[in-house]
């Protein structure tokens, strides 16, 4: 099935860079793949980008820009990719068509121009209140080969974890908007009502607990945990 | 310390351990026979590690992230049973006994095979289905002198949930069940292990205490061409 799928994607990548090719000269063609390495949590659509040397999604240390804020609390792209198109970045919005559950991966190409030098990934991690999966502005190598980096868990500092799970999605609105995996409570009396760090940090992971009905969360601690790194990119530079 | 109930844990592993460098033979000048040397360390603080067992052969995976696990992974992940992964190869070596926490093992592979691909594996004794390792590492570039260090993290087999129960733990902590048919995972796949909860974390019918909680990287593994 593996190879099945790289050869599938190989031909794709093919296609695209023949009907591309005389339109512009790029720097890279990349070959991308993407893995949810946790064990219950899912990705929101994937948003991967190439762009220039000292542009950023976000930055550890920083509070979060309102376009990742959206994104990390609900997992819109709409501000993000405005942001993007905006800086003239190559990107890839929402390869996986919709959510990436966990284990599974996602496959695509991006040229990039000569200009985007450096990549990003961001999507939001489900069950969070705005814990994303994040990849600042790695330089793209220029040497053909195949590299790959594990990403980690960060927290967009933009809404305390509560782990309540109510619907709710929107930048401000307190809240998760849903457990995809389907193991999440109700009725959780909420961990905290504080964000104490507003920067944009590593996540301090989940707490959860084991009662489906109550309690202090509405995840479970023994589902919904995890462990950096939660992602594998591998990149292939043609 | 407690006492290791070796039964429960490695009901094979004796006649595993004597398959070790079985057939060794340098008059064959064709073949360019090769040994790396594996020290492994257990970085966890209360995770004893099943009898590692380490294969170089032609690189067939011992797993997938995202794939289901296979019947002889799921027996190491959730038993400490890795004969199922190394039946009936010849160069497959394992460690006489447990890896305990903060300890090292060593243990020499040798294979024949043009193009070596390490593959060894640990169970995380204290979980139900928690184990470490890594699979078809390509060690045809690792000249003799040289040696390739590896951190590596915890996986989940995807086979048994999580439940932290005595009856599913087959390590001191539990002493319970070992190996089940049974696949009642959230994600019945290879994945990265979500870390355990513990008594004192709120899963009030754990079995397991703040002490067997880890993080990643739970096995340093320094390989050394011979």
């Amino acid at each position: 099935m593996l190879k099945k799928n790289r050869l599938t994607s190989m031909l794709l990548a093919q296609a695209v860079a023949l009907a591309v090719l005389p339109a512009a000269v790029s720097a890279a063609e990349l070959d991308i793949r993407i893995t949810n390495l946790t064990h219950g949590n899912h990705f929101t659509p994937l948003l991967v980008a190439a762009h220039a040397e000292g542009q950023h999604l976000f930055q550890v240390g920083e509070p979060a820009s309102s376009s990742l804020q959206a994104m990390a609390e609900g997992g819109d792209l709409t501000g993000l990719n405005t942001d993007l198109a905006g800086l003239s970045a190559d990107i890839v919005s929402n390869p996986a068509a919709g959510l990436l559950p966990p284990g599974q991966s996602t496959q695509f190409s991006l040229n990039t121009a000569d200009s985007n030098t450096r990549l990003s990934v961001v999507a939001m991690m489900l069950p969070t209140n705005d814990g994303f999966v994040g990849l600042d502005a790695i330089a793209i190598p220029s040497e053909p080969g195949t590299y790959s980096w594990t990403l980690n868990a960060y927290d967009a500092g933009t809404e305390a974890n509560n782990e309540v799970i109510n619907g709710a999605g929107a930048p401000g609105a307190l809240g998760i908007p849903a457990d995809p995996l389907g193991k999440g409570g109700m009725n959780a009396s909420g961990v905290t009502d504080m964000e104490v760090n507003d920067r944009v940090h590593i996540h301090p992971g989940v707490v959860g607990d084991s009662d489906p009905t109550g309690g202090i969360s509405d995840l479970d601690s023994r589902v919904h945990r995890w462990l950096n790194p939660v992602a594998r990119i591998v990149v292939t530079v043609n | 310390m407690n006492r290791y109930d070796l039964s429960k844990i490695l009901p094979l592993s004796a006649l595993v351990a004597a398959l070790a460098l079985a057939g060794c033979s340098s008059d064959n000048e064709e073949m360019e026979r090769r040994s790396f040397r594996i020290d492994l360390v257990n970085l966890t603080a209360n995770q004893p590690m099943s009898p590692p067992v380490a294969l170089a052969d032609d690189g067939s995976a011992w797993w997938s992230d995202g794939s289901a696990a296979s019947e002889a992974l799921e027996h190491l992940a959730e038993s400490g049973d890795a004969s199922g992964l190394i039946n009936g190869e010849d160069g497959a070596v394992q460690a006489g006994g447990l890896l305990l926490p903060g300890m090292t093992a060593s243990l020499t592979v040798a294979t024949d095979d043009a193009q070596p691909m390490l593959s060894l594996a640990t169970m995380l004794v204290n979980t139900n289905d928690a184990f470490s390792g890594l699979t078809a590492e390509d060690l045809s570039d690792l000249q003799p002198g040289e040696q390739r260090v590896l951190w590596l993290p915890a996986r989940d087999a995807g086979t048994e949930a999580n439940s932290e129960s005595a009856a599913s733990i087959p390590g001191p902590a539990g002493g319970g069940e070992g190996y089940n048919a049974d696949r009642d995972d959230v994600t019945g796949m290879v994945t990265l292990h979500p870390g355990v909860v513990g008594v004192e974390a709120g899963a009030s019918d754990s079995a397991l205490d703040a002490s067997h909680r880890f993080d990643n990287p739970v096995l340093r593994v320094t390989i050394s061409a011979l």
